[in-house]
């Protein structure tokens, strides 16, 4: 069952707050019971990105939820832990975690969904993070931001086509008298300005 | 390491530990606060430590890698002891010259020494810094001291004595009085009593109860509790075994955010530090008292923060919050009995119960005792961490311990309290900061956020900005926060695009009222304060953008004016090509007129112009003069 290969949906959405998102989240919508425990078939089908959960992947997440007892307490930190292992969580990956605890899918993508650190969609190779803080925002980080969207067409929670960069919104890193902070991957470039953008990006130009 | 067994036996490991220190005769501190490891303090510290091996000075010369010295500024910061001298944004390229010349012969390296913003003098040591001057730093005591991956450095300076201290010699009740009578409120935002919560926990019956320490630290662009974790972790593991003796609980859960992998790390290494010497585990110092602590990841979500969210996450599942009563301390993590704190309230536990209530409450005013941690950020000179304590003024804070304004502006306003909190100005300058204070003027103390703010800020748009966080944020159980906060953040776009009306603003306020009054959680009961507070103290500010469309900040994109200056313009027609919505009118040689309501802003014209004659106005009605 859990080695069939399914094709997927990935969403970005957040269902925390129905108001800001568009319509169609599964979570409030009348499910069929035979629904319950797997994402519907238009669900899968707004594709994008297309994964294949092995017979071992699909034990790896398994073995995560028995290392925490298959609590369903411990969801969140089974959910840190796989999201860890594989960059992100999608679909089916959350069909398995519902498995492996015991409980519905949807209370899986529920919480997935709930929290801005879980991600439906992987994050590019150089996932590029703006600290939207206030601290940054006073300091400019808003027209920052807007430069990389600009520069990489494309928006915030997205990624490029070419899986190469990814943009996303933090609040504070802690990093304040560096304001406005820009983080990519782990490297953490301070005071930056719209200007100096194209350079940071320059420093990922692959050869 | 071999378990610590008994106090005396924790007091002889002290003692020895302190006289080891003294064989050296310098020491240097490089900051390993993440500001400074952004940039490069880890590089430097591990040349720093090359070169002295290289030399041979190792037995002489110790270099610690500690928490954030709170001047983050100017970091990477090294500070040289004994003479306290304080190095600023120092290169990994620096260090032979710090080890030479400054450790083998005694001279400092002038030119890395700070230099006084109004002076401009090389200030020789830190005592002698106006950012120091005034600080008193109880929460943040080993910040800057002690390296925080060693629980040796944090016995070394009075580590869990305090704990061994209440075990051998004292019962909950005489532990909970002490916190009582220090005066100590919570430092996570709301300020209620530390030593009532205690009690109130401590006299709930179950069979299991749970210390929670909150190290959520949700409010953007705050760091407190963040640069306590990663500087002094085992002062928070010290005092939950504490509060855990105190109300009668043997486990501890520390909620912090996943966004924060130093202090995670860092706070690991010390539970995992604590338990190898047998400060956490069963049978505490010979004790009979049982207490360990696990870690639970927050995941990105601000709301996760008030209690009840927290302890739902806690239990995996969303973080919605739920109707109070009943409080945690009733039945909280698990359906039981459950004290939470905020971090830097634990930070102050061990040092209250080492010096005692009465040391505390002589410090700050009437109602709020001690001191309070702010994360100083924005348009001033020194951003930092700094520990004040209460009744300082924000005068104080911000013209003598944050060194000014930035760039000789003026100061316009001070947002304290973050997302919960308000905006207050220069009439409130010189109130004496408290709880109550803050609250009395619109404001909050909230979790410490403080955001300095110019006269190129416009007002307006921080309070959409929070707007934006809020409405990002909101769980969506209750709807005025959900739907109200949303439309505020409308109209307040509505206003910063200049099609506001003075209607609006009267929405404004009604709505905003009405948030507070219905909203389930302190979410939606203190979001719309930035709103308010901005409304009550720039009512002129906004008025200009409803009225006049103007934005005196020259933030509000919709509200600047593309104006063609008829004396410089020829009238060669490269704007009024360039323009993409033709809003440029004018005959060949004739000066040109931009039409102010087509023109969309875009600036192409004032890029083409080779003559200089379009520029950026705040203001386009020409004054009629009759
Ligand atoms: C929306 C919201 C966010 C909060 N965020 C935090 C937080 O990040 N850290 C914190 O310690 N308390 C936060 N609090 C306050 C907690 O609910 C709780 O009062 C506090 O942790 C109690 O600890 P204290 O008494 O030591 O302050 C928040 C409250 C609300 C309503
Ligand atoms: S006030 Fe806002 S955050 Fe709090 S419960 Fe209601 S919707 Fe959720
Ligand atoms: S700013 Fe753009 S839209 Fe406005 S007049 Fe100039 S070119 Fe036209
Ligand atoms: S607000 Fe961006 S680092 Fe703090």
């Amino acid at each position: 069952m859990i080695s069939k290969i399914l094709t997927d949906t990935a969403q970005t959405r957040s269902a925390k707050n129905p108001e800001t998102k568009k319509s169609g989240d599964p979570v409030t919508q009348e499910l069929k019971p035979a629904a319950i425990n797997s994402f519907s078939a238009a669900e899968k089908d707004k594709t994008k990105v297309k994964i294949k959960l092995s017979e071992d992947k699909a034990h790896k997440i398994l073995e995560i939820c028995a290392s925490y007892n298959n609590d369903p307490g411990e969801l969140i930190n089974v959910l840190h832990e796989t999201q860890g292992e594989f960059g992100y969580l999608p679909a089916e990956v959350q069909e398995v975690v519902a498995q492996g605890l015991g409980v519905s899918t949807a209370q899986v993508y529920g919480v997935v969904t709930f929290y801005s650190y879980f991600t439906m969609i992987p994050k590019g190779r150089f996932p590029i993070s703006i600290c939207t803080g206030t601290a940054c925002y006073v300091r400019g980080a808003e027209k920052v931001l807007e430069e990389f969207k600009r520069e990489l067409n494309i928006g915030v929670g997205e990624t490029t086509e070419d899986g190469k960069f990814s943009i996303n919104c933090l609040r504070c890193v802690g990093a304040c008298g560096l304001a406005p902070v820009v983080l990519v991957g782990e490297k953490v470039y301070g005071r930056v300005s719209p200007e100096s953008v194209k350079t940071i990006l320059a420093n990922y130009e692959e050869k | 390491m071999t378990k610590v067994k008994t106090l005396p036996e924790l007091i002889k490991m002290k003692e020895t530990l302190v006289s080891q220190r003294a064989c050296y005769s310098k020491q240097l501190h490089v900051c390993g606060g993440t500001g400074c490891q952004a940039a490069q303090s880890k590089t430097l510290d591990v040349t720093l430590k090359e070169i002295v091996t290289d030399k041979g000075l190792d037995k002489d010369v110790k270099i610690t890698m500690t928490g954030c010295f709170g001047f983050c500024e100017k970091g990477p910061i090294v500070k040289v002891l004994p003479d306290h001298t304080f190095y600023t944004e120092v290169k990994p390229t620096d260090a032979r010259e710090i080890i030479d010349e400054h450790v083998v012969k005694g001279n400092q390296v002038e030119r890395l020494l700070y230099v006084d913003p109004t002076t401009r003098e090389h200030v020789p040591n830190s005592d002698k810094m106006e950012f120091y001057k005034k600080q008193l730093r109880i929460a943040l005591r080993n910040c800057g001291e002690i390296n925080p991956e060693d629980i040796h450095d944090y016995i070394e300076n009075d580590g869990y004595q305090a704990l061994g201290k209440v075990l051998t010699q004292m019962d909950a009740q005489q532990t909970i009085d002490i916190i009582k009578k220090s005066g100590l409120r919570g430092r996570g935002g709301g300020g209620f009593p530390t030593g009532l919560k205690w009690e109130i926990t401590s006299k709930s019956q179950a069979d299991q109860k749970y210390v929670v320490c909150n190290a959520d630290e949700g409010d953007p662009g705050a760091f407190m509790d963040r640069a306590i974790l990663e500087g002094d972790p085992n002062s928070i593991i010290e005092a939950m075994a504490i509060c855990g003796y105190a109300i009668g609980a043997s486990k501890g859960l520390v909620y912090i955010r996943a966004e924060y992998p130093l202090a995670i790390s860092r706070l690991k290494k010390a539970i995992a530090q604590a338990r190898e010497l047998g400060l956490l585990g069963d049978d505490i110092l010979g004790t009979g008292f049982n207490f360990d602590i696990q870690l639970r990841y927050g995941a990105g979500a601000f709301v996760c923060g008030e209690e009840t969210a927290l302890i739902h996450s806690m239990e995996g599942k969303r973080g919605e919050p739920s109707f109070k009563p009943p409080f945690p301390s009733v039945s909280g993590y698990q359906g039981k009995p459950t004290n939470v704190n905020n971090v830097e309230t634990f930070a102050n536990i061990p040092v209250i119960i080492n010096k005692g209530a009465e040391w505390f409450a002589s410090i700050g005013t009437e109602k709020s005792k001690g001191t309070k941690v702010f994360a100083l950020a924005g348009k001033i000179n020194n951003v930092g961490l700094i520990e004040v304590p209460m009744g300082i003024t924000l005068r104080e804070i911000i013209f003598e311990i944050g060194g000014g304004i930035k760039d000789g502006k003026k100061f316009k306003a001070v947002q304290t309290g973050g997302p919960s909190g308000g905006c207050l100005t220069e009439k409130h300058l010189d109130t004496p900061i408290d709880y109550d204070n803050l609250t009395a003027v619109g404001s909050m103390m909230g979790s410490g956020g403080m955001i300095v703010l110019d006269e190129d800020d416009c007002m307006v748009s921080v309070a959409k900005f929070y707007l934006d966080f809020i409405v990002e944020e909101s769980c969506g159980k209750c709807s005025p926060c959900r739907i109200g906060n949303k439309r505020l953040y409308e109209i307040l776009e509505k206003i910063t695009q200049g099609k506001g009306t003075l209607e609006d603003l009267e929405k404004l306020k009604n709505l905003s009222n009405v948030i507070k009054d219905t909203s389930l959680c302190g979410l939606g009961q203190t979001s719309p304060n930035p709103v308010l507070s901005t409304l009550q103290n720039f009512y002129d500010e906004y008025i200009e953008h409803v009225v006049d469309k103007k934005c005196r900040a020259g933030q509000c994109k919709a509200l600047l004016y593309y104006v063609i200056d008829e004396n410089v313009c020829i009238g060669c027609t490269a704007c009024k090509r360039s323009c993409p919505v033709n809003a440029i009118t004018g005959d060949k040689k004739q000066p040109h007129v931009i039409n102010q309501d087509i023109c969309i802003k875009c600036g192409a014209c004032e890029e083409k112009c080779a003559f200089d004659a379009i520029s950026i106005k705040l203001e386009h009605k020409v004054k009629v003069v009759e």
